[in-house]
C-alpha cells in the first residue's frame, strides 16, 4: 500500500507553509516605508545609522534618566538645547505619528509602548 | 550448585563494568569487534536444513555447507558482500519501514535502557540504537550522499567481515519484542529491522539451526517437532487419558474432521512439551464443555511459525496452511490457541499474504452467538477472546477455588500485547477462574512488557546464559510479586513462554510454575458427569486435598 | 573528536560569512545563496519524502501500546491502540504534537541483587517538548520579515512570546526557551553515559548549528541590533523574486542568514529529517484492523503455495490410515501397509 495520495497531500501542504511568504505577498500589496526629512531641522541627536537601529535604545534611556532618575538637563545638539523627550523633543522636527513612528513600525511588525503613558498626539498637521 | 550460578550471574549483571551499571566503554562501538565463544551464539544451520529450504524457496537460504562460527572462515560466496547489499537495495524498495527506520534515528536514546537484552547484559550494542546503527552504517555508506561523501563523520562505514559477524551475533540477540518501538518517538521497531538483517544473513547462508529445523519440520510435517500425523494423534490421546484420570470424562478429539464448523490450531508444543500439555489439557475440557463442533489438523498442526524468524517468503509458505486446511476441511472459521509470535503472523500477515479468506464466515460463536467483528476479514479468533466471551455470557461453569492453591500473575507476551493489544481479555478469563490473582509492576506488564528473553528462535540451550541474562528483567518482576504476594504461578498465553520462563523462574525464582491462562481455565471447569476432582491437571493436589 | 569536528564546523561557517559579507559578497551571501538553501531544502525534503513514498508498506504492522478493539465490554485504548482513522489521527496529533510516546519514557537502574527497577523519566520528553516549541514559535515569528502587511498570526504571536515586557527591544521568552533546551539536550548528550556513547557527529552538528543560530539572531535584537526596515525590505524582496539589498546590513546578519542557509541544506541529508518521517511511520500511522479490513501488499507473491496438503498426505497416507485419520484418497488395495 502507498497512500499515494495522503503522502502527497502532506508534501503539497508542507511545501504550502514553507512557501507562505511567497504566496502571500502575491495576493497582497506591499508597501515599502517611504521617510520623509523633517524640514525644520538639520541635525538630529544622532547619526542615522544609530537613530535607524536604536532609537529606542535612547529613548528608553531619556525616559529613565527623566522620569525615574531626575536628570531633566537638556542636551546640547550643535548649541541648540534639545529636551530629552519624545514629544517636546523628537516631534519638534517629526511631527507626524503618522509619518515618523507608524510608517516603518507597522511594516516591521514593532509595537512600542510609548502611547501606553504618553498621549497620542493630535493631529496638528491638519 | 545452581545457586552458586545464579549469584555468580547476578553479581556479574548489577557489578560488572558495563554500560547498564554506569562504566564507559574505552573505545567506539564500530571498533570493538564481536567475538564468537561457546555459549553466546546459536549453532548454524545443518546443510541438510538448508539444503531443505532452498529446494522450495531457491537463493533465499545461501549455499549449504558445514561452517565454524568461530573461526574467521565462514565459506561465504565470493560475492557476499554483493549479495548482502543487493539484498539490502530490494528490500528498501519493499519495504517503506527500513528506508523510514533508517533514516529517522535522531539517536536521543529514549529506547536504550528498554531492551531485556540491553538490561541484561549492558553490552551497548544491545541499545536498540545501536543494534540499528549496525546496518544504519552500511546504509548511509551505500544507499545516502551524505554518508558517500562525509564517510565516518557521517557515520557511514563500510560491509566488511566484522560487520557480519556484528549482524549474526546482535541480530540474534533481539527477540523482536518491539518494547523499544513504544518508546521510540518515531515508532522506529527494531524488529523490523532484526527481520530484515536476518533475510539478509540468510542470503550468503548464516543462519541458526534451531530456527531452520523446526522451519523445515513444520514444512514437511506440519509441526516443528517433526510429529508425523499419528503420532500427534497418540499424544492427544495420552493427555485425553490424563484428562481421564483426573475428572473421570473421557474426551476424544477429532482429526482432519471435513464439515467440523471450527477448524483449532494451537502451537505443537502444547501437545507434546511440558508445561504446554497443561493448556492443551484446557482447550479440550472447555470445547467439551460447551459442546463445541471442532476439528484438529495433522496438516496445519502447527500455529507457530519459525518462518517469522527467517524471511517474509517461507513465513507465508508456511503459514498458508492454515487457510489451506481450513478451506479443505470446509469449516466456517479458525480457532487459534495460545502462542505469542503465531499471534504477531495470524493478526498482522496472515490476511495479507495468504487472504482473502473468502470460503470462511466471519466468525460467531455458535455458544453465545457474539460476532467477532474485529477478525471479520481474517476469520481467525484468539482463544482468550472466545474464551472471555464464554464468561462474561455465563455459559460456563466455573468453580475458582480449584486454583486456589495457586497465586497468579500474569506475563504479557510481547506480540500479543505489542503487535495485537490482547490485554485484557486473558485478565478478565483469570479473574473469573481463579482467586489469588496479582499484577507485576506498571513498568512490566501491558504494552511495556519484557520478554521471556528467548522469542524469535532463541529458544536453545546453548545459549542458556544470554537467555538468563535476558530474561532477568522478567524473572525480577515476577521475583517481586513473589516477594510481596507470594505469588506461585506465572500464567501466559505463549507456547514458548510456557517452555522458555520456566527455564527462566527455575534460574532467578525457584519454586514459580509457569503455565497457560487455559490450563487455569481446565482446572477450575466443572464438567458435566465428572468425577470428585482432587487434583489438578499436573495431577498436583488441590487445595484441602494434599497429602 | 565527535563533538570537537561540528563545533569547529560550525565556527568555520561563521567565519566565512563574516568575511564573505565584509569582503563585498553581499549578494552572494543575502540573494544566492538563501534561494540556493530554499531551493535544496524543498527539492531534497520532497525527494526524500518521495523516496520513501515509493517504498510500499506491505504490512500493516501498528505498534500497539494499549487495549486492542476487541470484545464490546471490553474499553479499547481508542488512541494508543487505534482501529480508526479517526483514532490514527488523534495517535498521529499526540505523537507529533505533544511527544506521545516519549512521555513514556524511563530510565532502568540495577542493584544488587540483581534487582532492576524504573523511574520515571520525562525530562527528555520536557527538553524535546521546549526545544521544538521554541523554534517553532520562533521560525513562525520570523513571518514578520517576509510578509506585508503582518498576518494576523504573527501579531499575536509576538504578543505572548513578548508579553513580560522586560527590556527593550522586548524580550521573547521563545529565544531564552531555545537557548535553555539546546544547552540542555547537549549536555544530556555529553553527560549520560550511554547517550554519549551512541552520539554521532551528526548529532552534535545540528545543535551547535541551531544554537549558533539561535545566538546570532538574539545579538543583532538585544546587542548590536540590525536595521529591521532594511532587512525586511530584503526578505519582501526575496519572497517577491525582487531582491534588493540596502544600505548595510551588519556581519551578524549574514552570519545569521548563512547559519539558517546552511541548515536548510544539511536539512534534508540528515537525520532532522524526522520531521518528516514521523508522519510516515508504519508503526504509528495505520489503524490496528489488520484482521478486520485486509491490507493489501503490492509485492505478495499468490505463486508462493504451501506444502500441498496432497504431497503430505502422499507422505504419510499409510500412518493416517493406520491411525484412522480421515484420508482424501484411500490407500490402493493392493499394496498393504507394510509395517
Amino acid at each position: 500500500m502507498y497512500d499515494k495520495g495522503k503522502v502527497l497531500t502532506g508534501l503539497a501542504i508542507f511545501v504550502a507553509i514553507v512557501t507562505f511568504p511567497v504566496w502571500y505577498d502575491l495576493v497582497h500589496a506591499q508597501h515599502v516605508p517611504k521617510l520623509e526629512k523633517p524640514t525644520l531641522s538639520k541635525k538630529c541627536v544622532a547619526d542615522i545609522a544609530y537613530m535607524r537601529t536604536s532609537h529606542m535604545v535612547l529613548l528608553d534611556n531619556w525616559r529613565n534618566e527623566v522620569v525615574r532618575e531626575e536628570k531633566r538637563k537638556m542636551i546640547d545638539v550643535e548649541g541648540k538645547p534639545y529636551a530629552k523627550s519624545l514629544q517636546m523633543g523628537c516631534m519638534k522636527c517629526h511631527p507626524d505619528q503618522k509619518k515618523f513612528c507608524d510608517e516603518c513600525h507597522t511594516y516591521a511588525d514593532v509595537d512600542p509602548f510609548c502611547w501606553d503613558c504618553h498621549f497620542q498626539p493630535q493631529k496638528e498637521t491638519k | 550448585m545452581a545457586n552458586k550460578k545464579v549469584d555468580e550471574l547476578g553479581v556479574s549483571v548489577a557489578r560488572e563494568p558495563s554500560l547498564m551499571t554506569g562504566a564507559i566503554p574505552t573505545q567506539d562501538w564500530w571498533d570493538i569487534p564481536a567475538v564468537f565463544k561457546p555459549g553466546n551464539y546459536c549453532y548454524p544451520g545443518k546443510p541438510e536444513m538448508v539444503a531443505y529450504h532452498s529446494k522450495s524457496l531457491p537463493g533465499k537460504f545461501g549455499e549449504p555447507r558445514v561452517w565454524d562460527i568461530e573461526s574467521d572462515d565462514w565459506k561465504l560466496p565470493e560475492n557476499w558482500k554483493e549479495i548482502i547489499i543487493n539484498g539490502f537495495k530490494e528490500r528498501l524498495d519493499k519495504f517503506r519501514s527500513l528506508k523510514i527506520f533508517m533514516d529517522c534515528c535522531v539517536r536521543c536514546g529514549a529506547c536504550a535502557d528498554k531492551c531485556h537484552f540491553f538490561l541484561g547484559t549492558g553490552d551497548p550494542k544491545n541499545m536498540p540504537v545501536l543494534r540499528a546503527e549496525l546496518m544504519r552504517s552500511i546504509y548511509r555508506n551505500e544507499f545516502t550522499k551524505a554518508g558517500k561523501i562525509l564517510g565516518k563523520l557521517a557515520g557511514a562505514r563500510e560491509m566488511t567481515f566484522g560487520v557480519l559477524k556484528e549482524w549474526f551475533m546482535y541480530f540474534y540477540q533481539c527477540t523482536e519484542c518491539r518494547r523499544c518501538s513504544v518508546f521510540c518517538p518515531y515508532g522506529i521497531d527494531t524488529a523490523e529491522i532484526t527481520m530484515i538483517a536476518r533475510e539478509l544473513l540468510h542470503l550468503v547462508g548464516v543462519n541458526t539451526n534451531w530456527i531452520l529445523e523446526p522451519a523445515a519440520n513444520s514444512n514437511r510435517t506440519g509441526n516443528h517437532m517433526g510429529l508425523q500425523p499419528h503420532t500427534l494423534k497418540e499424544n492427544a490421546e495420552y493427555l485425553c487419558d490424563d484428562i481421564e484420570s483426573i475428572t473421570g470424562i473421557r474426551i476424544t478429539p477429532s482429526w482432519n474432521r471435513k464439515g467440523a464448523e471450527v477448524l483449532f490450531i494451537t502451537p505443537s508444543a502444547d501437545l507434546f512439551a511440558d508445561p504446554g500439555i497443561y493448556t492443551f489439557m484446557g482447550y479440550l475440557l472447555l470445547f467439551e464443555h460447551i459442546g463445541l463442533d471442532y476439528t484438529l489438523s495433522t496438516y496445519a498442526s502447527e500455529g507457530g511459525n519459525f518462518g517469522l524468524f527467517t524471511n517474509n517468503e517461507l513465513m507465508k509458505r508456511l503459514n498458508a496452511k492454515m487457510y489451506a486446511e481450513a478451506k479443505r476441511l470446509g469449516v466456517k472459521w479458525i480457532l487459534g490457541g495460545e502462542c505469542g509470535h503465531m499471534w504477531r503472523v495470524l493478526h498482522q500477515y496472515m490476511d495479507t499474504m495468504n487472504g482473502p479468506a473468502d470460503f470462511l464466515q466471519v466468525p460467531k460463536s455458535p455458544i453465545t452467538g457474539t460476532v467477532f467483528e474485529n477478525a471479520a476479514s481474517t476469520k481467525m479468533v484468539h482463544i482468550s477472546e472466545f474464551t472471555a466471551d464464554l464468561i462474561r455470557h455465563g455459559k460456563l461453569k466455573i468453580d475458582p477455588s480449584r486454583n486456589n492453591h495457586r497465586r497468579v500473575t500474569f506475563h504479557d507476551s510481547c506480540n500479543p500485547s505489542r503487535a495485537m493489544g490482547l490485554l485484557e481479555e486473558p485478565r478478565q478469563i483469570l479473574k473469573s477462574v481463579v482467586n489469588n490473582f496479582y499484577e507485576m509492576p506498571e513498568n512490566t506488564i501491558r504494552e511495556y512488557t519484557f520478554c521471556c528473553g528467548s522469542g524469535t528462535g532463541l529458544n536453545t540451550g546453548e545459549i542458556m546464559d544470554l537467555r538468563m541474562r535476558a530474561g532477568l528483567p522478567r524473572a525480577n518482576a515476577v521475583q517481586f510479586v513473589k516477594d510481596k504476594h507470594d505469588v506461585n504461578t506465572l500464567s501466559c498465553v505463549c507456547a514458548i513462554d510456557r517452555a522458555t520462563l520456566t527455564n527462566l523462574v527455575d534460574f532467578w525464582v525457584p519454586g514459580t510454575q509457569v503455565c497457560g491462562v487455559s490450563e487455569l481455565v481446565g482446572n477450575a471447569l466443572i464438567m458435566d458427569g465428572e468425577k470428585e476432582r482432587e487434583s489438578g491437571l499436573r495431577f498436583e493436589p488441590l487445595e484441602g486435598m494434599e497429602g | 573528536m565527535k563533538i570537537l569536528y561540528p563545533f569547529v564546523a560550525v565556527l568555520g561557517l561563521i567565519v566565512i560569512a563574516t568575511i564573505g559579507s565584509r569582503a563585498g559578497m553581499e549578494p552572494l551571501f543575502g540573494i544566492v545563496f538563501p534561494y540556493l538553501a530554499i531551493l535544496i531544502f524543498l527539492g531534497g525534503f520532497i525527494n526524500k519524502v518521495v523516496g520513501w513514498a515509493k517504498s510500499p508498506v506491505p504490512f500493516r504492522i501498528p505498534t500497539t501500546c494499549g487495549q486492542a478493539n476487541s470484545l464490546p465490554w471490553i474499553e479499547q485504548a481508542c488512541f494508543d491502540n487505534p482501529s480508526t482513522s479517526f483514532g490514527v489521527t488523534v495517535r498521529m496529533f499526540l505523537e507529533v504534537f505533544l511527544f506521545r510516546s516519549l512521555f513514556r519514557n524511563t530510565q532502568a537502574d540495577v542493584y544488587d541483587g540483581p534487582k532492576l527497577r524504573y523511574g520515571s523519566s520525562k525530562y527528555l520528553w520536557l527538553f524535546g517538548l521546549l526545544f521544538h516549541y521554541s523554534f517553532l514559535v520562533i521560525v513562525l515569528r520570523h513571518i514578520r520579515l517576509f510578509a506585508d502587511p503582518i498576518p494576523f498570526f504573527v501579531k499575536i504571536l509576538e504578543f505572548f512570546d513578548g508579553f513580560l515586557q522586560i527590556g527593550l527591544p522586548h524580550l521573547y521568552q521563545s529565544d531564552l526557551v531555545i537557548v535553555g533546551a539546546i544547552l540542555l539536550l547537549l549536555l544530556r548528550r555529553m553527560l549520560l553515559t550511554n547517550v554519549r556513547y551512541i552520539s554521532l557527529p551528526a548529532d552534535y552538528f545540528p545543535l551547535f548549528l541551531i544554537l549558533a543560530i539561535a545566538l546570532s539572531g538574539m545579538t543583532m535584537r538585544y546587542l548590536t541590533r540590525a536595521d529591521v526596515v532594511n532587512i525586511k525590505q530584503l526578505a519582501v524582496g526575496l519572497a517577491t523574486f525582487k531582491p534588493v539589498i540596502v544600505g548595510d546590513l551588519g556581519a551578524v546578519f549574514y552570519v545569521h542568514l548563512f547559519l539558517v542557509c546552511a541548515l536548510l541544506v544539511y536539512f534534508p541529508f540528515s537525520k532532522l529529517m524526522h520531521l518528516g518521517g514521523v508522519f510516515m511511520s508504519p508503526t504509528r500511522n495505520l489503524a490496528n484492523n489488520s484482521r478486520m479490513v485486509r491490507h493489501i501488499n503490492p509485492w505478495n507473491d499468490p505463486n508462493l503455495k504451501p506444502h500441498s496438503y496432497a504431497s503430505y498426505e502422499d507422505e504419510f497416507r499409510t500412518f493416517m490410515v493406520e491411525a484412522g485419520i480421515p484420508v482424501d484418497k484411500e490407500l490402493p488395495a493392493e499394496t498393504p501397509a507394510a509395517e
